[in-house]
């Protein structure tokens, strides 16, 4: 079986398992996320055709929530936090530069594909406060001139 | 068992996890092995300490030893030196300002801990919350099962109500009143939900709590479920806090494994399950009307109360819901009696509360103080006041739903109704700090571009109007303001307040109208005089070079848009129609001639 098609297999055990239990769709939809990297439109076909809901069900709910994403993301996601300790420290400076260097605006991503530049909702590491995560790495105290270096360490 | 002669905490809270934790205890463990004292010694990993500033942080017991900023080669020198040869390693002690660094002190003298009593979090830092052994040496399950055994449902629920518990997430709603409504609805099944969907930002009590005594909080609910009768329950967590979600699943697991959970508890003929549900980052969520739909796989919308969820809730069932915090106090209560409880706090806002601690003040953590104890004592005594000498300003508590707390209204006890008096919130528990360099127009946009953001859509007053407020706010920011600005912010206020459906809607106003009531100069500033007095906001900034400038021609060179002139040197001049306040120049002068106004 190819790649894709693996992953859909995988996709049809993850309904099989969430289909009877009430309220089921978003633990799938996140199981989903997770093997896929996005929710593009054929996989909420599939699972909404498993789940017995109408795709505008489906569509509604990943349009609704801000972890589902359509279409899939960089190899590396940068987040800067913006929760309110952050943001006193000078988040938004940080956030601007790294929009700056990367020359993508926030939400979206590099030609490449490498980077994601994302602004997240505050990850409640407030004792570190400006705070950005690359993917599972966190960096605290962030000032605007650390940022080349940090992304430095992901460039290829 | 095993004896072991010390034992050697870690902090595994999110905050000392980030800032790398994990790597200590691996190399901690890795060293004890080397030194072969592993089997003397025991490394725990436990939930957060609180002092988030001060991290990683490591406990040597039974001395009670305060190491703080610790990094994998300074464990080299706690196991060589503390561990091996008894002998303290005093430049790893914890410091605090104006205190003698010099002494080793135990826990509770440290000033940051002293004023605080923990009652929610009293385990958190305390104990492993990976092992529900160590929970159970702590009077852990003891509350369940004297609820289970030796009560009624209706005696638990009068021993909440006569403990005064009000709800930690924020409204405040007395906590046995709530249980009574979901005892007296009929129903075939009835939920219990825990709401630990805490998305205020710069609030991180309950995912302190959740990591760091989980089985406090599966303990409070089984209780909850008995009283009103339900034997099923969520929790229902933020996907970014995937350590709490880890622990969670170990904790009920082992209390499954244990027979705390499942089918006839204890014996009592009493069943109860608990599954977690992870939300998917929208804040709105933890309104609870909007909470239960998202539990069903819907979007998470909220509807109109009455039904409350008592009547009408969860899969259209009587469902009880208490945030983490509320439910972390629950088992104390019954183990030590109302009167107990009632002895803390004051008497509308009985026991304690938790706060977060965050922004321009000097000991970040988590905190948790008797209600009643003056807003001073906790930036001040406790958070050790502002850094770097500036200012203090004013203080946020309530977050998108509460206001900024000016310096004169500093000694206002922290309780539920003198908050609200005041123009904010106790909401959940987050409180920032700000100084003199925070311009508060811009925290006031601040907080309504998170409410634009995050409202669901579905009425018309949070949807439009804290948009039309926005954009208001943007204008004012950036020199645009005009008269009469303040007077439409306020009446578009007030009209969503009174209009909005749910409690995200109608109190997404108070940041614009406590900053209004306590900082309306600033606002005039800004739209009359296109001045911002804290030299925030970018587009009302003016460099200007002064006599220091030697001529050097860096600035020159640094400016990305060629407003600077001058004669090497000579005194440069910026051309303020160019200038695009980016403050490069600044940064790259070395004689401190470019200042900012």
């Amino acid at each position: 079986m190819t790649e894709v098609g693996e992953k859909f297999a995988e996709l049809d055990r993850i309904i099989a398992r969430h289909r009877d239990e009430p309220g089921g769709l978003m633990p799938v939809m996140q199981e989903a996320q997770a093997l896929f990297g996005a929710l593009p439109m054929d996989v909420q076909e599939v699972i909404a055709d498993g789940m017995g809901k109408t795709l505008s069900e489906v569509y509604g709910v990943a349009t609704f929530y801000a972890q589902f994403a359509l279409a899939p993301k960089g190899k590396y996601v940068i987040s800067v936090c913006m929760g309110t300790a952050c943001y006193v420290k000078g988040a938004q400076a940080v956030l601007d530069k790294l929009s700056e260097y990367l020359e993508i605006p926030v939400g979206e991503t590099t030609e490449d594909g490498e980077f994601t530049l994302d602004a997240t909702r505050c990850i409640g590491a407030c004792g570190l406060a400006p705070v950005m995560t690359v993917n599972d790495d966190v960096y605290g105290r962030v000032t605007p001139d650390q940022v080349a270096g940090i992304l430095d360490k992901y460039r290829a | 068992m095993d004896i072991f002669r010390s034992h050697v905490l870690l902090c595994g809270g999110t905050g000392c996890t980030s800032s790398g934790s994990e790597q200590l205890l691996e190399h901690l463990n890795l060293k004890l092995k080397e030194y072969d004292l592993d089997r003397e010694i025991k490394p725990i990993r436990t939930g957060c300490f609180g002092l988030c500033e001060a991290g990683p942080i490591v406990i040597v017991y039974p001395e009670g030893t305060f190491y703080s900023h610790v990094t994998v080669s300074d464990i080299d020198e706690i196991v060589a030196e503390h561990l091996l040869k008894g002998r303290i390693v005093k430049r790893l002690l914890h410091q605090e300002k104006d205190v003698d660094h010099t002494v080793d002190m135990a826990l509770d003298q440290i000033p940051f801990y002293k004023h605080q009593t923990r009652v929610a979090l009293r385990n958190c830092g305390v104990i492993d919350p990976e092992n529900i052994d160590e929970y159970l040496a702590f009077d852990g399950y003891k509350a369940m099962q004297k609820a289970l055994l030796e009560m009624t449902p209706e005696q638990v629920i009068d021993t909440v109500s006569q403990s005064g518990l009000r709800g930690r997430g924020g409204g405040g709603f007395p906590t046995g009143q709530k249980w009574k409504f979901a005892r007296a609805s009929q129903g075939e099944r009835k939920f219990v939900i825990c709401n630990a969907d805490e998305g205020d930002p710069g609030a991180f009590m309950d995912r302190s709590v959740l990591e760091g005594d989980p089985h406090c909080v599966l303990e409070a609910m089984i209780i909850n479920g008995y009283a009103i009768g339900a034997n099923e329950g969520y929790v229902y967590v933020r996907a970014e806090y995937p350590i709490a979600v880890k622990r969670l699943g170990m904790a009920i697991d082992q209390a499954k494994e244990y027979g705390l959970l499942g089918k006839n508890i204890l014996g009592s003929g009493f069943d109860f399950d608990v599954h977690i549900r992870e939300g998917a980052g929208a804040f709105v969520c933890g309104e609870e009307t909007a909470l239960m739909v998202s539990i069903q796989g819907e979007r998470g919308e909220p509807h109109p109360k009455p039904p409350f969820p008592a009547v009408r809730g969860l899969f259209d069932a009587p469902t009880n819901i208490n945030n983490v915090e509320t439910y972390a106090n629950i088992p104390q209560i019954l183990l030590h009696g109302p009167t107990w409880f009632r002895s803390m706090g004051t008497e509308k806002s009985a026991g304690t509360k938790v706060f977060a601690l965050g922004g321009k003040i000097n000991n970040t953590g988590l905190v948790e103080v008797p209600m009643g104890t003056p807003l001073r004592t906790v930036i001040y005594d406790i958070g050790g006041g502002i850094p770097n000498g500036r200012a203090f300003k004013a203080v946020q508590t309530g977050g998108p739903s509460g206001g900024c707390i000016p310096a004169d209204l500093l000694d206002v006890p922290i309780e539920y109704d003198s908050l609200t008096q005041i123009g904010s919130m106790m909401g959940s528990g987050g409180m920032i700090v700000m100084d003199e360099d925070n311009c508060m127009v811009d925290i006031a946009r601040f907080f309504l571009d998170f409410t634009v953001d995050e409202s669901c859509g579905k009425c018309t007053p949070c949807r439009i109007g804290t948009k039309r407020m926005l954009e208001i706010l943007d204008r004012i920011v950036s020199g645009r303001g005009r008269d009469g600005d303040l007077e439409k912010l306020e009446k578009l206020a007030h009209n969503i307040k009174a209009t909005a459906l749910c409690g995200l809607g109608q109190t997404a106003p108070n940041p614009v109208l406590s900053t209004i009531r306590y900082f309306r100069e600033e606002y005039e500033a800004h739209i009359h005089d296109h001045k911002c007095p804290a030299s925030h906001c970018r587009a009302l900034l003016e460099y200007l070079i002064g006599e220091n400038c030697r001529g050097c021609t860096a600035c020159v060179k640094a400016c990305p848009v060629g407003a600077i002139t001058g004669e090497p040197r000579g005194l440069h001049i910026i051309d303020q129609n160019k200038c695009i306040k980016c403050g490069a120049c600044k940064e790259k002068c070395r004689f401190d001639a470019i200042s900012r106004h």
